[in-house]
């Protein structure tokens, strides 16, 4: 996965590495089906004057063809339930103390931002808003408040593997750590009307100096 | 076709008939009650829907590889027309070509032929749940046209975007698209009691429930699980369309209701949905592979059991849609585990496809390559549904094209390689001439090849965090790559050397329907009870003295009792 | 046109007689409809205990009359089966006239209430509770409609003698739009 996309949070590498799991349990049996398949075909191919063979599939040893596989299935279905609760209990279920915490606001079309200032408390009066830029710093871990205005959007940071969908009419609260710098896409991730491929967002993670730069930048402009 | 011939029905209440008289071109062929006749209406109707929606897949692919160009035959795609685009040709492969095809057509066909019967139980109300079905064609295609444009809410139709013309702005062709749906609904609401009943009470004499052809059960059981699936989406449907008419609040948050509603009342349907139509692609499968394999399949039982707890357990996945809607997080565990748990009744119908062909003796006619295809293609589209099945993994997949991916290589091989294969096998007992072989063979290599090629570039993408439903994907500086849009052109130029091919499809059905060579009752020399009458089977299917008794199961070939390696139900031991 | 019924409506391998088989199958559908619509009440009613409020404005009485109105109906039905059975025609068809007047009763009963409704500004986009009232009350009384209209078909068949195992099918389809009932009373008029 990350010869795909970049891994910018703490959580990308453990759902990278689910996949990862998943793609060698189900990839193993996917080419053992498929091989046997392709060697059934060719092994039996029509020949003249060769009749097929009358099997009824009753006898306990030829069933065993079927129960075996059913049994390994089954087997390699826990592990990936394994793997998979462990990953969603860490990135949806708990949620990890905040060194800051932010709100996300879609509406039709367009992602608004409320980052919580130089005081860092959320709804102050310092609190500084964006439109399509969101403003971070590595290594924090945040929490976000996603919430809609009108219908359906769906915050989704393909870096950091994060995608959550916002509600009118709730707030959802889900946490994120970011660990690489750069700028990258926010993307709304359900459809929300003729403009759902415009709204396109950034985020912008940055270090210790250059978010402390940004604040205090942003509110000089803010409050006058 | 059918000829009107002798009325079979002598026997009882000769008081009103009206068979004997001439019957005009309409009441023949349009207001007919025949039910092999209903079943090419179904037939055609949903062969024109399809080519429908693959002329607006056509049409949004082009607009993807090449954002911004005038599609020849369309124009300038617009955001409102690319998103009514997409949704409509979404609505229309499901609901106006798989189940049309899959259930309506084959079902309707074969039911009554395979089980030795004269007719469906309810003839009259299999006429009506046609014409329902057509006008709801009607409307649908009456929605494309309207004021505002057709709906472009995508066809889950998630409210609140649905539910308000302010949000969607497509006031009447949302509330038009809706109506479609519903009258669709209850198209297959009727015609599923008729196959049910049909087949529950309407056997030859003979045949018990374990001789009915496999294909026969799948039809039914895809109908018992759609009737018992779709009632609450049209409770839900009637909510939204309050919502959309007369401005109730339902799916309003802000008047005490709750958008996240209807996406469990949808997906309550909707994944049961999924296998309503894999079913009988399944059947049809199966009983191609036996004919063709000349094999007895590998435990008849093993594949009816094991369809009957996909159908079951396909209740309670339906949540696997919204792991990351804002559905409480516990409950995502219980779905990831219920949604593996699935993989193992399909993997074991699978499984017994493929241990069908041990010791057969393949011949690669074309029905046989297409059944062959739908096994081999049908597995990607399985096992990348495990990827979106565990929720960790799907928070990263939710809604992008693997999503998409995985869910083309399943329709796919059920919504166009099934219907190709059964249409090819019983061709010959539809119009009673043989299709060409040669020419299915260019067709059926010249639509397997481009379909992995539009698809498995889909997959890339998807892997590389491209979204669903997006009509040009300049905004998003980490999708506008040159390597992105190669693999977007790739899969649009596959799609046009695919829609080319269908050509050849249809200059075969039509050259084969008038010229092709005679087919005799058993061309194939198959067991089952179908072909045993005439092909094309005149009105009544048999003569009323000659109707069939059933004396085994349909799968007997190769007994080691017989010369022949085959045995058809009907011949005394 | 009048059609002959095919060899295949009168099999019965099951031993169940096609029609009833069929009405079962008709009734397993409309049991899921009705049953997410109040799965779907229920669960917002449990959400929104200040419903309670607009329950209160629903007219206890009239609803329980028209309790007693289609379960008389579902008798009449009941016993125009059993005249039926005994092959008497006529006799099944008055009945069924009975409860087809049931049916109008209930039908007019329900509109005063609703024009009461309606006048004191309790319409269907008046808050959530009013469009659950008035949708789910509403699928129900097309179902009466629906019931009302087919048993006059019935009816005027069983008077002449013919069809009369359509009489037992068309009860069965009454019990179950009086069950619908039972269901809807307790949950729109009584919980308050
Ligand atoms: C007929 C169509 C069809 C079929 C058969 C399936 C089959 C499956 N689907 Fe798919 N699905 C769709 C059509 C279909 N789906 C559609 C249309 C959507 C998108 C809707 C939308 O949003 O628009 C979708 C979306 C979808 C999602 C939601 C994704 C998202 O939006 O985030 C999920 C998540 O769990 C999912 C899972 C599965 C699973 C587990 C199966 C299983 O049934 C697959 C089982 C099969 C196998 C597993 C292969 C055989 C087994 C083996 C070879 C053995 C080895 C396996 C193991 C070891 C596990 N599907
Ligand atoms: C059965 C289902 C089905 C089928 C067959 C297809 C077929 C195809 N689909 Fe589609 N698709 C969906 C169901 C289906 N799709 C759904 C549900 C969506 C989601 C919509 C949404 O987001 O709301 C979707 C969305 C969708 C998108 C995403 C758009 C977006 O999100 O922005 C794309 C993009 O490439 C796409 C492409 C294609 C292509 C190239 C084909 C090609 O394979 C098409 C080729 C077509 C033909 C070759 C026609 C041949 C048919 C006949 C000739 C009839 C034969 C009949 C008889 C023999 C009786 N589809
Ligand atoms: Cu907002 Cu899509
Ligand atoms: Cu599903």
């Amino acid at each position: 996965m990350d010869r795909f996309l970049l891994q910018a949070s703490t959580y990308a590498s453990s759902i990278d590495g689910l996949i990862l799991l998943i793609g060698v349990l189900v990839g193993f049996w996917f080419l053992l089906a498929e091989g046997l398949f392709f060697w059934l075909i060719w092994r039996f191919r029509a020949r003249p004057g060769e009749k097929s063979q009358y099997l009824t599939g009753k006898e306990k040893h030829v069933k065993r063809w079927i129960t075996i596989p059913h049994a390994l299935v089954l087997l390699c279905d826990v592990f990936i339930i394994i793997g998979s609760v462990r990953v969603w209990y860490d990135v949806k279920q708990q949620l990890p103390e905040p060194d800051s915490t932010i709100r996300v606001i879609g509406q039709q079309w367009v992602w608004s931002f409320q980052h919580p200032g130089p005081d860092n408390v959320l709804d102050t009066d310092d609190d500084i808003y964006t439109a399509n830029d969101l403003h971070v710093e590595i290594d924090k871990t945040y929490h976000y408040k996603l919430e809609s205005r009108d219908v359906l959007h769906d915050f989704s940071v393909p870096v950091f593997r994060l995608k959550q969908d916002a509600i009118p009419g709730r707030s959802i609260t889900g946490w994120f750590r970011p660990t690489v710098a750069g700028d990258f896409d926010i993307q709304c991730a359900e459809i929300c009307g003729i403009g759902h491929g415009i709204m396109a967002a950034r985020i912008h993670i940055e270090d210790a100096n250059t978010h402390a730069q940004w604040i205090s930048a942003a509110s000089a402009a803010t409050t006058p | 076709m059918a000829d009107t011939v002798a009325d079979v029905h002598q026997h009882e209440s000769a008081g009103h008939d009206d068979h004997h008289h001439e019957q005009n071109f309409f009441v023949k062929y349009l207001w007919s009650t025949d039910h092999k006749i209903i079943a090419m209406q179904y037939m055609f109707t949903g062969m024109f829907m399809g080519l429908i929606g693959g002329y607006m897949a056509y049409v949004f692919r082009m607009q993807l590889a090449f954002p911004g160009i005038s599609v020849p035959g369309f124009g300038q795609v617009s955001p409102g027309e690319y998103n009514a685009l997409i949704t409509n040709h979404g609505s229309i492969m499901i609901f106006w070509l798989a189940m049309p095809v899959l259930i309506a057509a084959f079902g309707n066909f074969l039911i009554p032929l395979m089980i030795g019967a004269d007719d469906m139980v309810f003839p009259r109300i299999n006429r009506l749940s046609f014409q329902i079905f057509f006008v709801s064609v009607l409307v649908l295609l009456a929605s494309l046209f309207v004021q505002g444009g057709g709906f472009g809410g995508a066809w889950t139709s998630y409210p609140p975007l649905s539910a308000e013309s302010t949000y969607n702005l497509t006031d009447l062709g949302s509330s038009l698209w809706l109506l479609a749906v519903a009258l669709e609904f209850v198209a297959f609401l009727l015609g599923g009691i008729n196959f049910i009943t049909t087949l529950m009470n309407s056997r030859a004499p003979g045949m018990k429930a374990y001789d009915i052809p496999i294909v026969c059960w799948m039809i039914v059981i895809a109908s018992i699980l759609f009737m018992l699936s779709v009632g609450p989406l049209i409770a839900g449907a009637v909510m939204l369309l309050f919502d959309q008419v007369l401005n109730t609040g339902f799916y309003d948050p802000t008047r005490g209701g709750d958008p996240i509603l209807w996406q469990h009342l949808f997906w309550f349907f909707g994944h049961p949905e999924v296998y309503v139509v894999l079913l009988p692609a399944i059947g049809i499968t199966v009983d191609v592979i036996a004919t063709f394999a000349r094999k007895k399949i590998f435990g008849y039982k093993l594949v009816l059991y094991t369809a009957v707890a996909t159908g079951v357990l396909s209740f309670f996945v339906w949540a696997h849609h919204q792991f990351v809607a804002g559905i409480d997080p516990r409950m995502a565990n219980v779905f990831t585990i219920t949604t593996l748990l699935i993989s193992v009744p399909i993997a074991e119908l699978l499984f017994v496809m493929i241990a069908t062909l041990y010791g057969g003796s393949i011949r690669l006619t074309t029905p046989m390559l297409w059944a062959l295809a739908f096994i081999a293609e049908f597995l990607i589209g399985g096992v990348t549904g495990i990827f979106l099945g565990a929720s960790g993994a799907d928070i990263y997949f939710h809604d992008t094209y693997f999503v998409l991916a995985h869910f083309h290589y399943t329709f796919f091989p059920i919504a166009i390689i099934g219907t190709f294969c059964g249409f090819t096998y019983w061709f010959p007992k539809m119009f009673g001439r043989m299709m060409n072989e040669t020419l299915g063979k260019i067709h059926f290599w010249g639509t397997i090849i481009p379909f992995n090629f539009i698809f498995i570039p889909l997959f890339v993408l998807g892997m590389g965090g491209q979204h669903r439903r997006i009509y040009n994907f300049q905004h998003f500086p980490e999708l506008a790559g040159p390597e992105m849009y190669q693999l977007r052109e790739i899969a649009t130029i596959s799609l046009l050397i695919m829609l080319a091919f269908q050509a050849v499809f249809f200059y075969n059905m039509i050259h084969s329907w008038l010229k092709g060579e005679k087919a005799g009752k058993n061309p194939w020399k198959s067991n089952t009870l179908e072909w045993t009458t005439e092909s094309p089977p005149p009105h009544g299917n048999w003569p009323p003295d000659q109707m069939p008794v059933v004396y085994r199961g349909p799968y007997e070939y190769a007994h080691p009792d017989r010369e022949e390696d085959y045995w058809p139900q009907d011949e005394p031991a | 046109m009048a059609h002959a019924k095919p060899l295949a409506t009168l099999r019965s391998a099951t031993g169940i007689p096609t029609g009833r088989l069929a009405v079962w199958w008709v009734l397993a559908s409309e049991v899921v409809i009705f049953g997410g619509l109040l799965g779907s009440y229920l669960m917002h009613r449990i959400g929104h205990p200040e419903w309670a409020a607009a329950a209160a404005h629903t007219q206890t009485w009239i609803g329980a009359v028209n309790t007693f109105v289609l379960l008389t109906s579902s008798f009449t039905a009941v016993l125009a089966h059993q005249a039926a059975e005994r092959g008497n025609g006529k006799e099944a068809a008055k009945l069924l006239g009975l409860t087809i007047l049931g049916a109008l009763t209930f039908l007019v009963i329900k509109s005063f209430e609703w024009a009461n409704e309606i006048s004191h500004g309790y319409t269907i986009t008046a808050n959530t509770f009013w469009s659950f009232y008035y949708t789910a009350a509403g699928l129900h009384a097309l179902h009466v409609i629906a019931g009302g209209i087919i048993m006059g078909f019935v009816a005027f068949d069983a008077y002449r003698g013919r069809e009369l195992h359509r009489v037992e099918l068309i009860g069965i389809y009454w019990h179950f739009v009086d069950v619908v009932w039972i269901f809807l009373f307790p949950l729109l008029y009584i919980a308050k």
